[in-house]
């Protein structure tokens, strides 16, 4: 269906015929659209808008219908900084119009400039309301993670031992490399780059995702070469994808099988699965990882964002990692689970694990990394040690502004 | 950690706990209270040996339901069962009659099954080609092969033996039964208890996340189009040796009354979901209801309407239950 056609859905002009009256339908969304203030043509069709352009017109739909209360769940989750600015401006308006607003999001910033009130939630219970001007960021996140601030990301001396993975001048043939980088035991390494810079790209070649054109890869010294995921997974490399729903759950399926999944031919006896001992080692999985769950025979599409990630994260750790790849392996996590999920990470470094983390949230980038590479164009333009970046010098370099 | 773990349970609702009994038991509930009815209004419905005649008029759709539900599961279909059960039955009979031993007679039409199998699994798979166009392409091919072999229906020439497979019994049991319960019973093994049986549910649950968890999708996708070929290769041979000919027009429309049956036990058509023994359930359901309105002298095709509604309906459960 065309983008005026949507617009219209539920509330159809029609011609005194009673067909639909085609010409308002289109002049009623350029009208709606003018409202919302995105350069979209409503004769596009749907399907052929970015998600990001799809939740704008959401919105201008719900706005055009005068809504009293317009509730927003998690609205910048697929949009751009661009049409997240363009998403507040409207918000501003609707709320100068006298309608109110509940915005659900997990991001602090945003539900800063925008909130009046603030609601927190913690494990499906309220922790308190509060007018904002009482609070202090600080005091908020303190309400979601039930303790301080300060130590919400996790670095303990880490102890940095040899390298276990070393790439050269991987690439595919395309937009990516070449690529060098090493990764050593113990050790985070930070990939930072703009959305599009090739970050995911990179793992998922380094992973035997995606096919590669050039370059090699050594593990522990050892030339090695994956034709898929179940090559690496053999040679010790793990991978927690970004998008959880589409690339790492299975989500009819519990827990239990979620996480021994990428590991099952370890627990095949005489053709048949030892189930008792998986789940041992899933029932270990479950507690070191703290899921909360009402049991490993959950379903796992009924667990909070913060779980799934952590079930994902459990089912590369099960194939005994030397090299665990992590995919912005917080985002949509609430913040208590974020700080479970770095104290996990950092625990790994400390039993020798080498950790390569893809990140877009910056802070974050910061605060766990041992070395940071800035990634521009599908390569490393790059290196930070910890101590040297920055906010400042991460973005200067990602965005190309600083020369290297 | 210095804040106390806590371990959520999971509330349930009153309508959710409705809605999982009625997901999880609704297929045994409804055999159950469709066997209470005919039990009630049907003459002769409720005794041991009409129990035996439905068993046994159930064991061929059962058999090839076995092997569609493995498809199923992985999202796929198999519309060329049928034929199958054509060509593989006309295969054997040939043999036996050309003098080749019995054992091996029987095995070609397990045989036969397996290369179709093989053959759609492979353009599946590895072409990336729907099942559906892929598999009612070897629809027509295969019912194309059973005519080539022989113009007509053929008898089984002598005394062979394959003829117990189809009628013989043990213990007042008769043989096809036995074969199905043993069938399903290997199926629950290979689902429930092997790593090819997790990798089945992942792959029809999320091929993608399948991939990255190191799983060969192709090579489970290519497999499942075998396992179905077998089955249906296996009930070609009952059938033969049911009827004790090879009957070029067999197993027309068995494709959807083995899918009936996958669906009616509770596996889902987007894959992922479902369990052997539903399929089972599924496929007595239907011989109890066609038995009982044979019983109660039911027009045929008055018969045909209530089944067609049946298909509906269990499509529409399946259907409703996804979109939760």
């Amino acid at each position: 269906m065309t983008v005026a056609e949507n617009l219209a859905l539920g509330n159809e002009p029609k011609t005194k015929w009673g067909f639909l009256d085609r010409k308002k339908i289109y002049n009623e969304a350029i009208e709606k659209i003018a409202r919302v203030r995105a350069p979209i043509d409503p004769s596009e069709l749907m399907g052929n808008l970015s998600v990001g352009t799809q939740q704008i017109l959401e919105i201008a739909r719900a706005i055009s219908m005068n809504a009293q209360i317009l509730i927003l769940d998690e609205p910048t989750a697929a949009l751009s900084s661009f049409e997240s600015n363009l998403l507040f401006e409207l918000i501003e308006e609707i709320r100068e119009s006298g309608a109110g607003l509940i915005y659900i999001s997990h991001r602090m910033e945003e539900v800063w400039n925008l909130a009046d009130r603030v609601t927190v939630f913690r494990d499906g219970q309220l922790v308190a309301t509060s007018k904002k001007n009482q609070l202090t960021p600080d005091q908020v996140i303190k309400q979601m993670i039930g303790r301080d601030v300060k130590d919400l990301y996790v670095r303990n001396n880490r102890i940095i031992g040899d390298v276990v993975l070393k790439v050269e001048n991987l690439g595919n043939g395309l937009k990516i490399g070449p690529v060098n980088l090493e990764v050593r035991a113990g050790e985070v390494l930070g990939l930072y780059g703009l959305i599009g810079a090739g970050r995911t790209e990179i793992t998922r070649l380094i992973y035997g995702a995606d096919k590669i054109a050039t370059g090699s890869m050594h593990i522990a010294g050892n030339l090695v070469k994956f034709k898929s995921p179940r090559d690496a997974i053999v040679q010790g490399i793990a991978f927690v994808p970004e998008d959880r729903k589409i690339q790492g759950l299975f989500e009819l399926m519990t827990l239990s099988d979620n996480i021994i999944i990428a590991s099952l031919a370890r627990f095949v006896r005489l053709g048949f699965l030892a189930l008792r001992n998986i789940a041992k080692a899933v029932d270990t999985q479950f507690t070191n990882l703290s899921i909360r769950a009402s049991s490993v025979e959950q379903i796992v599409g009924e667990l909070s964002g913060g779980n799934q990630q952590k079930v994902l994260l459990a089912r590369g750790l099960q194939t005994n990692p030397k090299v665990l790849i992590l995919d912005e392996p917080t985002r949509g996590v609430d913040i208590g689970s974020k700080n479970e999920i770095y104290k996990i990470i950092d625990s790994l470094t400390k039993s020798g694990t080498a950790v390569l983390m893809v990140s877009s949230d910056l802070p974050e980038v910061l605060g766990m990394s041992d070395r940071i590479l800035v990634i521009r164009d599908g390569v490393v333009v790059k290196e930070l040690l910890a101590e040297e970046a920055n906010e400042e010098n991460v973005i200067l370099y990602s965005s190309g502004l600083a020369s290297v | 950690m210095n804040s106390k773990e806590t371990v959520s349970t999971k509330f349930l609702t009153k309508r959710q706990i409705v809605d999982e009994i009625f997901v999880k038991w609704g297929i045994y509930i409804a055999l159950l209270l469709l066997v209470i009815l005919m039990a009630l209004i049907a003459p002769n419905f409720f005794s041991v040996k009409n129990g035996l005649n439905i068993a046994q008029a159930v064991s061929i759709n059962a058999v090839i339901a076995s092997g569609m539900t493995v498809v199923i599961l992985t999202a796929g279909i198999d519309l060329s069962v049928g034929s199958i059960v054509a060509a593989s039955g006309v295969a054997t009979v040939l043999l036996l009659n050309g003098g080749v031993p019995t054992v091996i007679a029987a095995l070609v039409a397990i045989l036969v099954g397996a290369l179709i199998g093989l053959i759609n699994g492979a353009i599946i798979a590895y072409l990336a080609l729907p099942a559906f166009i892929v598999t009612l392409g070897a629809l027509t091919y295969t019912r194309g092969i059973a005519y080539s072999m022989h113009g007509g229906p053929v008898q089984i020439a002598g005394e062979s033996g394959i003829e117990s497979i189809g009628n013989g019994s043990i213990g007042g049991i008769p043989m096809p039964v036995f074969i199905m319960i043993f069938v399903y019973w290997f199926f629950w093994f290979l689902l429930e208890r092997t790593k090819f049986g997790r990798h089945v549910y992942a792959v029809g649950g999320n091929p993608q996340a399948a991939r990255l968890s190191g799983i060969d999708v192709k090579k489970v996708l290519m497999s499942v189009y075998v396992i179905s070929g077998v089955t249906a290769g296996l009930a070609g041979l009952m059938f033969a040796s049911r009827v004790r000919s090879g009957q070029v027009t067999a197993g027309v429309g068995y494709e959807l009354d083995a899918i009936t049956a996958v669906i009616l036990g509770g596996t889902s058509l987007f894959g992922g979901r479902g369990r052997i023994f539903g399929t089972l359930i599924g496929a007595l359901l239907i011989g109890v209801l066609s038995n009982g309105l044979v019983l109660l002298g039911v027009p045929i095709y008055t018969q045909l309407m209530i089944k067609g509604g049946v298909i509906i309906l269990a499509v529409a459960i399946d259907t409703l239950r996804s979109k939760r």
